[in-house]
């Protein structure tokens, strides 16, 4: 018997913001999911099962903080599930809820995913001083800024493409209401003179640290038939995993992630990514890793993604937009990033980005990838269901 | 074989935590001892409150106040309290139903045994003599035979009302590095650098996990690798690091020692920071007392081939 094709028929998002004080991590929750029944036109009722995901729990220091959150997602008396993948854990959540819903185990579920970074140290819980171990030389950027510097001695890339990723991600936040930076006043001078925190990477070129939650409500083709609004149809959807460090290791383009990539273009019917697909909304948290994912993800030959973003390609108006929304590197709740990607890609191919809608847009793919480029999960959403 | 090293690990951090309007209300009242439940839409009242039903999912806001006496439900003898429980001296963990409410609160008990405790009995709260807003204003119950006490009354409005906490959480471990990661760090100690050979791959792990996380096989074959290596890639570190007492600027490298299967990090010194590039020829640099080399300083043998490190990145 084949899958149930899975929908889209709600998204819902808070404000990304640097801290919401105003609101417990329920609230926070409790906010997102009420905007994605709201699109839906749901009730709490109307939800068989709730699949939830964030980064590890020493990041907020609330140990399973979904036992507390079933009240705030109306989760009680329903199945409830915790999803753990690092940052790629937003795109893995919603692929779990997917999954029940594609075995017909459950009609219609309300996945969820977020992070409170202002009450959380993620420098600190990654990085506890273990006894008789060497202590970490650098920040967070001192773990990725090595492998972009790989990246540009293999592909020879010049050394402004960094900034053009990231002067393009903030102008395309300024048309996103609920991204978290909104920098009217950006200019691609603004972001080379941006200081050089770990050489190769400026300040500019970093994601910030956001407070937020993400929302979707995945149902049937029955819910989708009641669905108002148009629905996102998943096309195809997989994750991989490998270890963070082994010898041989390929940092700038895992075989982990190529191999995710392959395995959702197979499902979809996908043989030439670059022309057959819409635009793409790419986990970046520094702007280097456009390029390399466009490489990794087989938009570009090896060594040739930074000309896609070099030509403006990867412009909102480009050829293949990428990260219509602002992307990480405008808004980042660690544990939501993943499950913002996936739904950015639901929002255009249902036409309802807003100003940052890609005009056109049939099929567009979200993309998650965390732990030291040691999980990835992706989808690709259409706007019709699959097989028509 | 030598013995297995251990060490303990203290993690500790002092989280913030946001209220909302709920817990907030219920933390300001612990401050000026004004215990407020939540009130559901069929009438229960639920002490502590939530900002949820757990039933229906409805948004809760009518707060109530309930009495500072009530009735313990269950409970379980705590004989040798640990760090930070609200009672030094052996006591009850308790769950008491408030008068007034239909729910129970989880607390501490002061009694002068498991004997003089039953469910059923009578307890009242015994506050905290310095309230900051935190469930900690209640410094326990204690046994009471007198009569039910009335709430005041209060509305759940309250003048400076607290808006967060500071949960601090501490997590106390005994770590082991393992048995492979002992061999590496006591061959640390006579400045020589061991990894294992994996016996199905042949690439050489350093430091040693004690298995070949491609292969899946456990790995015992002691190479020593090194000293001198190769950077393979690195970063110019501008921003100092908290906790980290090294001048910036500065680089941090991944770093491939002769023989070893896989980049090691490190700082390199002994050259201008802007002069160091991929491929360039180091060597460790030990201090006294020191587990890990401090640095890593050029050689002066000629740049390695890119060839020859590329897949060590
Ligand atoms: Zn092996």
């Amino acid at each position: 018997m084949s899958k149930e094709p899975v929908a889209v028929v709600g998204i819902g998002q808070s404000r990304h913001v640097a801290a919401r004080r105003d609101v417990s991590l329920a609230g926070l929750v409790r906010e997102a999911a009420l905007r994605a029944l709201q699109d839906a036109e749901l009730t709490w009722a109307d939800i068989d099962a709730v699949v939830i995901g964030k980064a590890p729990d020493f990041f907020e220091g609330v140990m399973m903080p979904e036992l507390y959150l079933a009240d705030a997602l109306g989760a009680v008396g329903k199945p409830m599930l915790r999803v753990h993948t690092a940052g790629s854990v937003g795109g893995s959540t919603a692929l779990v809820a997917a999954n029940l819903v594609a075995a017909r185990v459950h009609g219609t579920v309300l996945t969820l995913a977020f992070e409170k970074q202002s009450e959380s140290n993620a420098m600190w819980g990654l990085s506890l001083p273990i006894p008789f171990q060497q202590p970490l030389l650098a920040g967070a950027g001192g773990f990725f800024a090595p492998h972009i510097r790989a990246y540009m001695r293999r592909s020879g890339a010049p050394e402004t493409i960094g900034a053009l990723v990231a002067y393009k991600d903030r102008r395309n936040a300024l048309k996103n209401p609920y991204a978290h930076l909104h920098e009217h006043d950006i200019t691609l001078d603004k972001v080379m003179a941006s200081p050089m925190l770990w050489d190769p990477v400026r300040y500019s070129e970093t994601c910030p640290s956001s407070d937020g939650a993400c929302a979707m409500i995945l149902t049937d083709r029955a819910g989708a038939a009641r669905a108002p609004r148009p629905p996102a149809w998943m096309l195809g959807g997989a994750m991989r995993s490998e270890p963070t460090l082994f010898a041989g290791k390929d940092f700038v383009s895992p075989q982990a992630g190529q191999d995710c990539a392959a395995d959702v273009y197979r499902q979809a019917g996908i043989t030439d990514p670059r022309r057959e697909i819409d635009g793409a909304e790419i986990y970046v948290p520094f702007s280097w890793y456009e390029p390399m994912w466009l490489e990794n993800l087989g938009f570009a030959g090896e060594g040739e993604g930074w000309k896609l973003t070099e030509a403006g390609v990867t412009e909102l108006d480009g050829d293949l937009p990428v990260n219509m929304s602002g992307g990480v590197l405008s808004t980042n709740p660690i544990g939501a990033s993943g499950m913002i990607r996936f739904a950015e890609a639901a929002l255009q191919v249902r036409g309802q980005a807003g100003e940052h809608q890609v005009d056109g847009a049939r099929r567009v793919l979200g993309h998650a990838y965390g732990g030291g480029s040691q999980f990835f999960s992706m989808w690709l959403v259409g706007d019709r269901p699959p097989d028509s | 074989m030598s013995v297995v090293l251990k060490a303990p690990l203290v993690v500790e951090f002092p989280f913030t935590r946001s209220l909302g309007p709920v817990q907030s209300a219920f933390l300001t009242g612990l401050r000026e001892r004004v215990i407020l439940g939540v009130r559901t839409r069929d009438g229960r009242v639920l002490v502590p409150p939530v900002e949820y039903d757990p039933v229906t999912a409805e948004e809760l806001g009518d707060l109530v106040e309930v009495a500072p006496t009530g009735t313990v439900t269950t409970w379980a003898w705590n004989p040798a309290p640990r760090r930070g429980q609200p009672l030094t001296t052996p006591f009850a963990w308790v769950l008491v139903r408030l008068d007034g409410a239909d729910t129970a609160l989880l607390h501490a008990l002061d009694a002068p045994g498991p004997a003089a405790v039953h469910t059923g009995m009578r307890v009242r709260i015994r506050w905290a003599g310095e309230r900051t807003g935190a469930i900690t204003d209640i410094a326990c119950f204690e046994p009471y035979d007198g009569h039910r006490a009335e709430p005041t009354g209060h509305t759940g409005e309250f003048e400076d009302p607290v808006t967060g906490i500071v949960a601090a959480a501490r997590l106390d471990y005994t770590y082991s590095p393992g048995r492979a990661q002992t061999a590496y760090i006591n061959a640390l100690s006579g400045r020589r650098t061991m990894g294992e050979r994996c016996p199905s791959c042949r690439k050489v792990y350093v430091p040693p996990r004690g298995a070949c996380p491609t292969c899946g096989v456990a790995t015992s074959e002691q190479v020593e690798v090194g000293p001198r290596g190769t950077v393979t890639t690195f970063c110019i570190v501008n921003i100092k690091a908290k906790n980290l007492d090294i001048e910036v600027p500065y680089v941090y490298a991944h770093i491939a020692l002769d023989g070893a299967g896989l980049a090691l990090h490190g700082r390199i010194g002994g050259i201008p920071y802007d002069e160091v590039r991929m491929g360039l020829r180091v060597e460790p640099v030990w201090t006294e007392d020191a587990r890990y080399p401090d640095h890593y300083r050029p050689t002066g043998e000629p740049d390695a081939d890119y060839d020859t490190y590329k897949e060590l990145l």
